[in-house]
């Protein structure tokens, strides 16, 4: 059973214009110690989705379809039962470390709170737990008794992690872990969260914009554009033989060094991304499309299989299979 | 919107020239290109104030009561100030005659409220101008020069932010005197310093940004980068400001007049007020003599209020949210 | 220690103030126009002759040189010497006079302070936390409209109805005149005149606080933090408390210390609305008299105390907030 399974998940938040579509029938499945990444431009849902996943949206959102998380499904429980459930199966490292940490309590307690809520501890034992969590992602015990403020960029990024590791969840969700950090500090970061997921076998859900960040660390990969995920599949195959053109642009925008391909490739994708009260008819991505046809702004593509375990839904990849269909039908040819 | 074409440099007049989509008369040089951009740029504010509801009620509330100060001489007779022309009944509640009742010597209350409105408002009104011009100043050559200038102003500024206004303005008026000018240049006294200190925090933040820093690597003097560049973006917070400061010179001109620091010579709300209490209105329960200019009071402060508040809420996005 | 330095900076401060406090004082009576012997004359109600006024000035140490004056002035104020009354207690030492009303205003101003902080405070916190609420709008409303009105009508207000109409309370002053209370009824007699004008003078702030409080709190319950609480799984209360107030709390803090010098100024009108015999009555009455030595001391005192509950504010503030005390 996998540990988490999410069904045509529908988000629209309330705003003074009327309801604005965030997400837009969303299926993701993650197993025990599987990584997941998600990834996309700004405003295409991702980071919603986490919110979505343990109910963290602001009031009056709309949020509709099955999340099930262990089984037990998260739209319907209790509140006792969700607070129980928040951080102890699934825990979240945000992103901008900066605003993510209370400024005015050290970064010892704020850790410690989390063990403390779910009374997994005493008072004492939470402290050690806290000084050996401090260790696992890097840093020296006596940075307990540290506000925030005295920490650099990575470091809190660091104690964002140890804080997710406090109830020893089964699933994280990473939103964004390394957008706000320097090049080299990202790479101590990803190669962090490689070893912990690697040593507590964990299941992770990593969202981000930066694909070839992805690849460090993925399993699967999922591309989100315009509240939909247009193309999953194996991590190796989306990156590097993505089937759904908008990926194809996606991971050509952040070329990787020494990889042949990117040499003279144009990377940029003209325009913007759509607003989600303004979505283009038939397929949302066609007006940016390197290569749409007459039928793309006519038809809404769903998820099509490219191979079992990977699809894309982008009318090409349809056509493509029915062509390969049709040169097995019998009768058709040799 | 209408596409601006690329214009030639320099400042020459040339023949005008139909627009990229067909537009007549394009403005071409910069200076005609920037006032079209300020002119539009007042039309959009007023059509997002328009929709302000606290921003609306507040400015019919300011439009009546200038209404009422500008029309004085033409809705009643400031013979009904006078003390030795009075005959009505002597501290009489509303009646039809007089609608707001009568004072101690049998004037109108009505009467005397409606021409105090204009001392009260103008005195605000030039206390403010008076403020606004040292704090803004002195604000504005803080923010820019910096360094030991700013420290110093600064020095002083907190100095007289310690002291508690009432005190300053007893002090001085003791010594100065009471007229309409000194109560302006006393509450002028007592309230540039949180306005400098505004005016200075909006300089810094535009003194950051690329395009003063752009500006003079071109090679523009202080001056101009003063005027043309710093002055329109700290405008609208010195606007804003302005309003929430002119609530808060009629309030202290009142609080003035009453502890008998006032123009003895000019009636005004807060003189109003002073003579009922000293005459006891309040144990003659002479109610209306004390209630109508209070209540006049806080109807203006709480429409200046309201429009600072709805001018702040436009200004600052994050606050609309709320 | 960085907490000690800031100590010691912050005092140093207050001392610069003080100083300029003390020279602005100086300055402004001695540098009257006219002859300083013939104004404290004049308002002493007296004529002197020529040579009469030659001999006040010399008394006076008005004829030594400016400087020599000065040091003598903060000499003087150092021990505690502020000269004396002219015309409201004739004769009696402004420092004796002050020592006697300093009492009923501490209390007035002590108690209004803390019941307008805390209504104050905690009104702003729930209407943030319920943000649209029918309590938020009414209370939002409530607010400005005591915002815009002088402390001291609304003492007025007060006096009339509850006072004079409806014979709830007294009129004013400090204690019944024509009753003499001991013990516990004198106790409740206090309390009885002290009722309205602490009520007016509560009300008079309250709305700033709450006002200041709620916006505060809906900063904060903006930032990710909060969600991190949340996500947490901590229950609404605690994310509310532990988190969101206590950064919320911090510009309160700073309000209550920039707003003395108004509370102080409110003492002086709501004290002299309802008779009562504090400092702020006091200086009314020395205001109406001119008399100086007395305004003098008032503006001194009354400088010094905002000084002080500044002080006490950034003390408090730096223990509230890690961030200040770095630098």
């Amino acid at each position: 059973m996998s540990l988490l399974s999410v069904r045509d998940l529908f988000v629209n938040y309330r705003t003074q214009g009327g309801p604005v579509p965030a997400v837009r029938g969303v299926d993701i499945e993650i197993g025990k110690g599987e990584v997941l990444g998600l990834a996309g431009e700004s405003g295409c849902g991702k980071s919603t989705i986490a919110g979505a996943l343990l109910r963290l949206l602001p009031t009056g959102t709309e949020v509709t379809g099955s999340i099930l998380l262990n089984g037990e499904d998260v739209l319907g429980m209790k509140p006792g039962r969700l607070r129980a459930v928040r951080w102890t199966e699934t825990s979240i490292v945000f992103q901008g470390a900066m605003h993510a940490l209370n400024p005015v309590q050290r970064v010892g307690e704020q850790i410690e709170e989390a063990i403390l809520i779910h009374q997994q501890a005493g008072d004492r034992e939470a402290r050690l737990r806290v000084g050996s969590l401090l260790e696992h992602v890097g840093l020296p015990q006596r940075r307990i008794r540290d506000y925030p403020h005295e920490l650099s960029g990575g470091q809190r990024q660091r104690v964002m992690i140890a804080m997710a590791l406090a109830c020893n969840p089964s699933l994280i969700i990473a939103d964004e872990p390394t957008t706000a950090l320097d090049v080299m500090v990202q790479a101590q970061v990803l190669k962090l969260l490689k070893e912990l997921q690697r040593e507590f076998g964990l299941a992770m859900l990593f969202i981000t914009h930066d694909l070839s960040v992805l690849i460090e660390v993925c399993d699967r990969l999922a591309v989100m554009y315009a509240g939909r995920i247009v193309e999953e599949g194996p991590a190796q195959s989306v990156f590097y033989e993505s089937a759904h053109p908008y990926t194809r642009a996606l991971s050509a925008a952040f070329p990787a060094i020494g990889e042949g391909r990117f040499r003279r490739a144009p990377s940029g994708l003209p325009g913007d991304p759509p607003y989600p009260q303004d979505l283009p008819d038939g397929c949302t991505f066609h007006p940016r499309c390197p290569v749409a046809f007459e039928a793309c702004p006519h038809i809404d593509p769903r998820l099509f299989d490219v191979t079992p375990g990977w699809r894309a839904a982008c009318l090409l990849v349809d056509s493509a299979k029915s062509e390969l269909e049709g040169a097995r039908t019998p009768g058709s040819g040799p | 919107m209408a596409r601006i074409p690329a214009v030639p440099t320099g400042t020459e007049p040339g023949p005008e020239f139909r627009g990229s989509l067909g537009e007549d008369r394009v403005p071409h040089t910069p200076r005609a290109i920037t006032w079209k951009r300020r002119r539009r740029a007042v039309t959009q504010f007023w059509s997002i104030y328009r929709k302000n509801g606290m921003g609306m009620a507040g400015l019919y509330i300011l439009v009546i009561f200038g209404a009422i100060a500008l029309l004085a001489p033409v809705i009643s007779s400031s013979r009904g100030l006078d003390p030795t022309l009075a005959n009505g009944p002597i501290l009489a509640g509303p009646s039809l005659k007089y609608p707001l009742g009568t004072d101690d010597l049998g004037r109108s209350v009505l009467t005397m409220t409606i021409w105090g409105s204009r001392i009260s408002l103008m005195v605000g009104l030039m206390a403010t101008v008076l403020t606004m011009i040292i704090g803004a100043s002195v604000g504005i050559v803080a923010g820019y020069r910096g360094r030991w200038v700013d420290a110093l102003l600064m020095r002083i500024t907190d100095w007289f932010l310690v002291i508690p206004w009432l005190a300053l303005a007893i002090v001085l008026a003791s010594i100065l005197g009471q007229s309409l000018f000194i109560i302006v240049v006393v509450i002028a006294v007592t309230s540039w310093p949180s306005t400098a200190r505004v005016v200075r925090a909006q300089v810094l933040s535009v003194k950051q940004r690329p395009f003063v820093e752009r500006a003079r690597a071109l090679g523009a003097s202080d001056w101009h980068l003063v005027t043309r560049h710093v002055l329109p973006n700290v405008f609208p917070v010195i606007f804003a400001n302005t309003i929430l400061v002119v609530a808060i010179a009629i309030l202290s001109e009142t609080t003035l007049s009453f502890l008998g620091l006032g123009d003895p010579l000019h009636v005004s709300w807060g003189t109003i007020l002073e003579f009922a209490y000293d005459a006891g209105a309040t144990s003659l329960g002479a109610w209306w003599w004390l209630v109508a200019p209070g209540v006049c009071i806080v109807l203006v402060v709480l429409a200046f209020t309201m429009c600072g508040y709805a001018f702040d809420e436009i200004l600052n996005p994050r606050i609309r949210e709320r | 220690m960085k907490t000690r330095t800031y100590l010691l900076q912050k005092i140093g401060q207050v001392v610069l103030t003080m100083f300029f406090i003390l020279l602005f004082n100086f300055l402004l009576f001695r540098v009257l126009p006219g002859n300083p012997a013939v104004l404290l004359a004049r308002a002493a109600g007296a004529r002197l002759t020529k040579a009469d006024q030659l001999q006040l000035i010399r008394d006076l140490g008005l004829d030594k040189p400016l400087i020599g004056q000065f040091f003598t002035y903060i000499g003087d104020t150092l021990r505690g010497n502020l000269g004396k009354s002219t015309i409201v207690y004739p004769g009696q030492s402004v420092t004796s006079i002050f020592s006697e009303f300093l009492r009923p205003t501490l209390i007035l101003v002590g108690i209004s302070t803390i019941l307008s902080t805390i209504f104050g405070v905690l009104m702003g916190i729930h209407a943030g936390w319920r943000r649209g609420s029918r309590f938020d709008l009414s209370s939002m409303g409530f607010s400005l409209v005591l915002y815009a009105m002088p402390e001291w009508w609304l003492g007025i207000l007060l006096l009339i109805f509850f006072a004079v109409t409806l014979g709830l309370f007294p009129t004013g002053g400090l204690v019944s005149v024509t009753q003499n209370y001991t013990g516990f009824g004198h106790f409740v007699d206090l309390l009885n005149h002290l009722f309205l004008p602490c009520l007016t003078l509560t009300l008079a702030f309250l709305g700033e606080y709450y006002l200041l409080m709620r916006s505060s709190l809906l900063d904060v319950l903006g930032e990710e933090y909060i969600t991190l609480a949340r996500a947490k799984g901590l229950r609404e209360k605690l994310v509310l408390w532990r988190h969101a107030v206590r950064n919320a709390l911090l510009p309160t803090v700073t309000l209550v210390a920039l707003n003395f010098g108004y509370v102080l100024a409110g003492a002086i009108t709501v004290e002299t609305v309802y008779s009562y015999p504090g400092l702020g009555k006091l200086t009314f009455d020395a205001l109406s008299a001119k008399d100086f030595p007395l305004l003098q001391g008032m503006f001194l005192f009354f400088s010094l105390a905002v000084i002080i509950a500044n002080l006490i504010a950034d003390l408090l503030y730096a223990y509230l907030d890690p961030r200040v005390r770095e630098a």
